[in-house]
């Protein structure tokens, strides 16, 4: 089970839950598996957020595989100079 | 004082990765052969202006072009209306994410111009002269409107609004009334109650910062060449050529695929250049002209209508125990945005402490509008900022503490496996090795004189992977070129060759490192985000093993063995027996028709693994009590480049960076008069450091490998100008007594602030 840790502007649409552990095997799995937890929050984590798998963070990474016991946070979009 | 490096692995035995080639592109740049974005002219070719807004705030009532149109030269006059208006839709991918609504309206005004210099109207015409007659025709009906620049008073509930739909994101529940703050970002970890109460030292205070510009040498410029086939063809100088392909179709409401950009060399860009102005009017007028059009920015453009970084209000609160523990750091940072949302308002809040293991953090992020041009990146956004802030506050919990500022920060580094301010946890980084670097650094033992005092500050940065391609060809004299799709501004044509040298085996001078147009190579991100020599340099390493797996097949076809029996060593293809003369890249390219044709491998990646970047800086400064002026005596500065793979390149971005910063730290601002007009649009008042202004800026390359990278890189450009205003503003202090916290800290700050010490 991966284990998806919130910030607090994600909070806001999972009713104050921080953290969450979900089955999942990619990130669009993982996203799916969160909006039906938590319906409307999908549509937030898709847009253009980054996310983190481990430590790694990424862009455009929705097909990318999320390993088992996995830690997850999705963050603001980074961009760079 | 000599560079020096530090590594903390043994060193792999290369034999081009880490040595210091002249630069491909050199002879061309110091000799003026190398064409930048104003050098190229076509027959025909028309030249555009732009009208621009003498109001900061206004409605657009009536534009008449009908006298402009008639003008003798005048060829094509556009407005807002020739192009469409989008909705508004976050796009791009990677770093070049914007909601184009506001993208087409910054490059061209609507319903309202939003500051001084907005676009609101272009002509081309047969000369300059012609096309600056035709601007002077077309007649503009304005309703003034008032308008707001200061941070805070955008966010008084009295504000002008700069935009009557933006409702407040990041708010529970939403406000009910618009107002120019666009978003909210909080960082909310731990117990902040708890750890303050744990405090034996808590210090706070609020720091103002100024907006900045990136300063690049060259401004905006490009030739845009609509044919009869509607397709365009655009040179333009850039930061990424497939970022302005795919913003300047958008934005034309066209598919990328009729735009083709050819890069011209950069002149600058540091994060100023990963968007787009100009490119998208020269090619919609000359699709009206039908004839090329180019437009060259005046510096006074560059300044009033392209992106500086935001001014900023922040107020920070830090708790230590004794024992130089952090246990609690808390504020808000309120960020400029310019006339669009979009401010790095956030990337300030996850940067500010992130060198350090917290675990109580509450930090709010305001990204609010003002009437100023839309912000655009710069080096490390949002991070100086918010690192002008706590780096000050460290070095006074260090002062109140009694410790050296360095320890204290060893005492809090956060290292491998420790949980990031923002969240993730960090993989291998070398902050701690950054500070040792500093501490054991002769400058650091330096006897000071009267009126001199020494600062020491950190920084942080993510850095970045992202999308690139590379081409490699083996020319017919076993010689390569290297093609990929990112603009060089730092020296990545060096750093490219080095690493194919490294994987071919053969002489860097028999690379050519190429920076291809759009339809030459693939999609490729922009230059920025430290992005290019760990992303694009993987693409190359990608592209080179498979030339190298295709040479050894060769091999093994000319020889007629199991390829399993061929090893590539040197640039050559060796039989594991060794009884067979070994073959180079030139024998084998000799025989390529006959062996499967042309010798060539692409390679696309969306590189992961960017490790992150830390930098700490010791400033030594001398404080004049009579005209409050700051002289800089000394500057090193330490910072984990993973792996140098071309050491002088990686010296220069860090030294950039500094000077850069400098600047920042002790004269650069935008100063608007009552109107909302920048006053000092031009290098004579806008005030950068200049090399007189500078000692030799001492560089101490740390290598941590970054395990996410073949040969280790980390991202070397931007953290550099994340530490130089804190350790400024800590050396007055350590000369004079001084806690300066706004920005510049111009002889003007300090002479006032020591009168107001009653000095």
């Amino acid at each position: 089970m991966a284990r998806v840790i919130f910030g607090s502007a994600l909070r806001r649409y999972t009713g104050g839950v921080a953290e969450v552990e979900v089955e999942a095997t990619t990130v669009r799995s993982l996203i799916n598996a969160l909006d039906r937890r938590f319906p409307g929050l999908g549509e937030h984590l898709g847009s253009g957020l980054a996310v983190a798998i481990d430590g790694e963070i990424m862009t455009d990474a929705l097909y990318e595989p999320v390993p088992e016991d996995a830690e997850v946070h999705f963050l603001p979009p980074i961009g760079g100079g | 004082m000599t560079a020096t490096a530090t590594t903390t692995d043994p060193q792999p035995s290369y034999k081009w990765v880490g040595t210091r080639p002249v630069r491909h592109d050199g002879l061309d740049k110091v000799t003026g052969r190398a064409r930048y974005g104003a050098d190229l002219n076509l027959p025909g070719m028309l030249i555009g202006a732009v009208l621009r807004s003498p109001h900061a705030h206004a409605r657009i009532l009536a534009i008449d072009t009908s006298a402009a149109e008639a003008m003798e030269g005048v060829r094509a006059v556009v407005t807002g209306a020739d192009f469409p208006m989008l909705e508004s839709e976050t796009g791009g991918s990677g770093e070049e994410f914007v909601d184009f609504r506001d993208l087409c309206r910054n490059v061209m005004a609507r319903d309202k111009v939003l500051y001084e210099g907005h676009a609101l109207a272009a002509v081309a015409a047969t000369s300059r002269r012609e096309a600056l007659a035709a601007l002077d025709a077309i007649k503009v009906d304005y309703e003034v409107l008032p308008h707001v620049l200061d941070v805070s008073l955008a966010m008084a509930p009295d504000a002008p609004i700069l935009h009557e739909d933006m409702i407040t994101e990041g708010m529970d529940p939403a406000p009910d009334k618009p107002s120019n703050v666009a978003d909210r970002y909080v960082i909310d970890r731990g117990d902040i109650e708890k750890g303050f109460a744990e405090a034996d030292v808590i210090v706070e205070r609020e720091f103002v910062t100024q907006p900045v510009h990136q300063g690049y040498i060259e401004p905006h410029a490009v030739v845009a060449d609509v044919g009869e086939d509607g397709r365009a063809t655009v040179f333009c100088s850039s930061q990424g050529h497939f970022m302005v392909r795919s913003f300047t179709a958008r934005l034309l409401g066209w598919e990328p695929s009729r735009v083709k950009v050819i890069p011209a060399e950069i002149g600058g860009g540091f994060g100023g250049k990963t968007t787009v102005y100009v490119e998208p009017v020269a090619t919609r007028l000359s699709q009206k002209a039908g004839r090329p059009v180019k437009i060259v920015m005046t510096r006074d453009e560059v300044f009033r209508a392209t992106g500086p970084t935001s001014g900023c209000k922040i107020s920070l609160k830090v708790g230590a125990t004794r024992d130089g523990r952090l246990t609690a750091v808390s504020g808000s940072m309120a960020y400029q945005a310019g006339a669009f949302k979009g401010s790095p308002a956030s990337l300030g809040c996850m940067c500010a402490f992130a060198p350090y293991a917290i675990e109580n953090v509450f930090l709010e992020g305001l990204d609010v509008v003002v009437n100023m041009p839309k912000v655009a990146a710069y080096r490390a956004p949002g991070a100086p900022m918010a690192s002008f802030a706590s780096e000050t506050l460290l070095d006074e919990i260090a002062e109140q503490l009694g410790m050296d500022p360095l320890e204290l920060r060893l005492r809090n580094a956060a290292e491998e496996g420790v949980r990031s301010v923002y969240g993730p946890i960090f993989k291998r980084i070398g902050f701690k090795e950054t500070v040792e670097a500093v501490r054991d650094h002769p400058q650091y033992s330096i006897e000071l004189g009267p009126n001199q005092g020494r600062g020491v500050a950190s920084g942080f940065w993510f850095n970045f992977g992202g999308s690139s391609s590379a081409t490699v060809h083996i020319n017919e004299d076993g010689s390569a070129s290297v093609l990929t799709g990112s603009p060089d501004i730092g020296g990545s044509r060096a750093s490219m060759a080095l690493m194919a040298a490294e994987e071919l085996g053969i002489d860097v001078y028999d690379i050519s490192p190429i920076v291809s147009d759009t339809e030459s190579v693939g999609y490729t991100e922009v230059t920025g985000g430290s992005r290019v020599t760990h992303a694009t340099g993987m693409a190359v390493i990608d592209a080179c093993r498979k030339v190298v797996a295709d040479l050894r097949a060769r091999a093994a076809k000319i020889w007629d063995v199991d390829v399993s029996e061929v090893e590539w060593v040197d640039g050559r293809a060796q039989h594991a027996s060794g009884d067979r003369a070994p073959m180079t890249t030139k024998d084998l390219a000799a025989d390529a028709a006959g062996t499967g044709g042309p010798i060539t491998a692409s390679a696309a990646v969306n590189a992961r693994g960017a490790g992150a970047a830390f930098s700490t800086q010791v400033c030594d400064v001398e404080v004049d009590p009579e005209t409050g002026a700051v002289k800089i005596l000394r500057y090193t500065t330490a910072q984990d480049a993973g792996r140098a793979i071309h050491p002088s390149y990686v010296e220069g971005q860090m030294q950039g960076g500094v000077a850069q910063g400098i600047g920042w730290a002790l004269n650069e601002e935008y100063i608007f008069d009552s109107r909302g007009t920048m006053e000092n649009p031009g290098f004579l008042d806008y005030r950068m450091p200049v090399a007189s202004d500078l000692p030799m800026i001492d560089t101490v390359i740390v290598e941590v490998p970054n395990p996410g990278h073949p040969y280790g890189v980390r991202g070397v450009g931007e953290v550099g100008i994340v530490p130089p205003m804190a350790a400024v503003a800590n050396a007055i202090h350590d000369a004079t007594g001084l806690r300066l916290s706004e920005l510049p800290m111009s002889p003007v700050k300090v002479l006032e602030a020591i009168g107001a010490n009653g000095g």
